[in-house]
């Protein structure tokens, strides 16, 4: 029902935007400043994934000779393909950034075989030299090294040694999430659990509420989540009095008390690093990926009721991982189910590819991909 | 095991309390769209409705610091959203269930718009009100934590199948929806009694609409109500037009919504796509088991759907 609003008003605005570009295309394509497109799945200021990014464009916004066109609430259907040629053929868009996991197959591969001149870099999609074209890429941040952090502070906090994770779907960038985020805990809280309950969808207001709700009868006292916007997790935890750590953007401001930490993305170093190499006639990386290390993610400003004990751990686990000495996953590891994930004596890198087609969920998780 | 694990209690106990939090726009839309078409007409466009509502709630919560103030802006909306599907519907040769598909894209969109501001900040919620003190259980507690505005609506639900059979009033709005002919026989103005209900029932999805953006969840954005004004419209035929019933419907959907999450709490993973479609299908075997061949759909108003 909803995408049948969005392409609604969504062609309206097209249409409008086409007659501005028309209106001004003298004035505009005598300096040629790089046109840079941002498509974000829902609206840009819903306090998580797509705030994050929108707050990283505003940034291009300022730069000398860049100019971006987003738009907000775009399903991942062929909405997103009619948006992006838009983009292309209307505004001169040389460069795309279509936010969302379901945008890249096939919607933007298609677009991209249809538009070779174009660069199309997409968030979190993982793409593969082998079978999709040059000018499209992927980049990504290893946003679960903050949730081990932040799953330590969580472990280090928690009465019950229950904890909580509000999930959309069980793709592999979500179970990442949980995985870290228990193993942190659990690196800290042997005896500490992870309960997960999925939505089934990015953005799902009541089942959230319900979900966060059923979580703290069950007795959890720390929940996080992975959703779009984590408002309502966030909202509904603090109202019940416990503690909560954020996902995408800084919530600290919505939890006062119960606040303990956050997983945050630092888009801008990613956006300002290709805008600069498009302007000096380059092409952007196909294959960028970065944590804590490279700065495209980061943990929030603690909250009131983490203890020094755990701002200490957190401290050295953080040391260890910009200095490339911890590993997240290394094994022996086993899954919720008792199989052997990771032999003993094998450690992953961050960048190990295998790690980005995860797809089960870790010892001390309760919950199933299915 | 500490104290606090209920285990598998806690399914029906979560269900119940999702009834109790979920259940209160369904019941306050069903309620209105129950009246509307008691009267004869059909308003589709109350998921709009419920979405204005829910946003100016929540702007003029912001704004002024009063949710109740909010409840009482969003009821004015729903009021004026009512009364302009009324009028439009009056108009010669105007399809009652265009016009409503058209003010549902209307509502939603002018709320998105009109939201934008709204989105980020954090206005005051409705609060609760304690009823499970009687009980040790923090689940119990937890669970009996009840807004004013779901007994309102339960209040409500009696109150308007009361008013419908018994009085002069609700004998009038039944005549409107079942017969013009005997409703102008009488002397009643079928036009303004039409006006009158479709008016009040959008009101009381404005008031939906408050709740669902000023208690549960308790913020505003786009997602908030992802359908369930149109789910609403669809119970009242579900519970065959009576005000009672409607509240049954809506108590069952809230609990029929928090099964999914519930029982993912207690450990029962494996299917939860499913347990989330549990609403509609359990919607769907119960209209089959209710249907039969030999009649048409019982309590349904006589000039509901009248081509004119």
């Amino acid at each position: 029902m909803i995408d049948k609003f969005n392409i609604g008003r969504r062609a309206l605005i097209g249409s409008a935007a086409g007659a501005a570009a028309f209106g001004l295309a003298g004035g505009a394509m005598a300096q040629k400043p790089l046109v840079v497109g941002f498509i974000y799945v829902g609206p840009r200021d819903d306090y998580g994934y797509n705030q994050a990014h929108a707050e990283a464009a505003a940034v291009l916004k300022k730069m000398a000779g860049v100019k971006v066109v987003e738009e907000e609430k775009v399903p991942e259907t062929v909405a997103v393909e009619k948006s992006m040629e838009s983009m292309i053929n209307l505004d001169g868009a040389t460069l795309l950034f279509p936010t969302s996991f379901g945008y890249f197959d096939p919607h933007m591969l298609r677009m991209a075989a249809k538009y070779p001149k174009v660069q199309f870099r997409h968030c979190g999609g993982l793409w593969n030299q082998a079978k999709n074209p040059m000018n499209t890429g992927s980049y990504f941040g290893y946003i679960d090294e903050a949730q081990y952090l932040a799953g330590i502070v969580a472990g280090m906090t928690t009465k019950s040694g229950k904890l909580g994770f509000v999930a959309a779907k069980p793709i592999p960038q979500v179970l990442r999430n949980i995985n870290a985020f228990t193993l942190g805990a659990r690196s800290v809280n042997p005896k500490a659990t992870t309960q997960v309950i999925f939505t089934g969808d990015w953005s799902l207001p009541v089942k959230e509420a319900e979900a966060t709700n059923s979580m703290i009868a069950q007795g959890v006292d720390v929940v996080t989540c992975h959703v779009d916007s984590p408002k309502v997790v966030i909202e509904t935890a603090e109202r019940a009095g416990i503690y909560t750590s954020g996902y995408h953007t800084n919530q600290a401001k919505l939890a006062p008390k119960g606040y303990l930490t956050g997983a945050e993305w630092n888009w801008e170093r990613i956006y300002v690093d290709f805008v600069e190499t498009m302007k000096k006639g380059g092409v952007p990386g196909n294959f960028v990926r970065g944590g804590l290390k490279e700065g495209y993610v980061r943990t929030s400003p603690f909250g009131p009721a983490v203890s020094d004990a755990a701002k200490a751990k957190v401290d050295e686990v953080k040391t260890g991982i910009l200095n490339g000495s911890f590993a997240i996953y290394k094994g022996p590891l086993k899954d919720n189910k008792g199989n052997t994930v990771i032999a003993g004596g094998t450690a992953y890198t961050q960048t190990e590819p295998v790690l980005e087609g995860m797809n089960y969920l870790v010892e001390g998780v309760i919950g199933a991909t299915s | 095991m500490d104290g606090s694990d209920i285990g598998f209690w806690g399914v029906p106990l979560a269900m119940l309390a999702g009834a109790i939090r979920v259940s209160t726009p369904f019941i306050f839309v069903s309620l209105g769209e129950c009246l509307t078409e008691r009267s004869g007409r059909i308003n589709l466009g109350l998921e709009g409705t419920l979405m204005m509502g829910a946003m100016s709630a929540y702007g003029t919560a912001l704004l002024s610091g009063s949710p109740w103030l909010g409840v009482l802006v969003a009821a004015g909306v729903g009021l004026m959203l009512g009364t302009l599907h009324a009028v439009l519907c009056q108009l010669p040769k105007v399809n009652d269930i265009a016009t409503g598909i058209g003010l549902m894209l209307f509502g939603t969109g002018l709320a998105f718009f009109l939201g934008k501001p709204y989105i980020q900040p954090k206005a005051p919620n409705l609060g609760a009100l304690d009823l499970g003190g009687w009980s040790s259980i923090p689940q119990v507690q937890q669970a009996l934590q009840v807004n004013p505005l779901f007994i309102f609506g339960i209040l409500l639900a009696f109150a308007l199948a009361w008013a419908l059979k018994n009085t002069r009033w609700g004998l009038i709005v039944r005549l409107a929806g079942e017969s013009v002919d005997a409703a102008l026989a009488i002397g009643a103005s079928v036009a303004r009694v039409r006006l009158l209900a479709t008016a009040v029932g959008g009101a009381f999805a404005g008031i939906g609409g408050a709740f669902l953006s000023l208690y549960y969840p308790g913020s505003w954005n786009e997602g908030l109500s992802s359908g369930q004004g149109l789910m609403a419209v669809a119970l009242v035929i579900f519970a065959r037009w009576d005000p009672i019933r409607c509240l049954w419907a809506s108590l069952l959907f809230g609990a029929a919504g928090a099964i999914s999450p519930a029982l993912q709490s207690v450990g029962v993973t494996q299917g939860y796509y499913l347990f989330s479609a549990a609403p509609y299908v359990l919607t769907l075997a119960l209209m089959i088991a209710t249907c039969s061949p030999a009649r048409s759909v019982r309590g349904a108003p006589g000039e509901l759907g009248a081509v004119k």
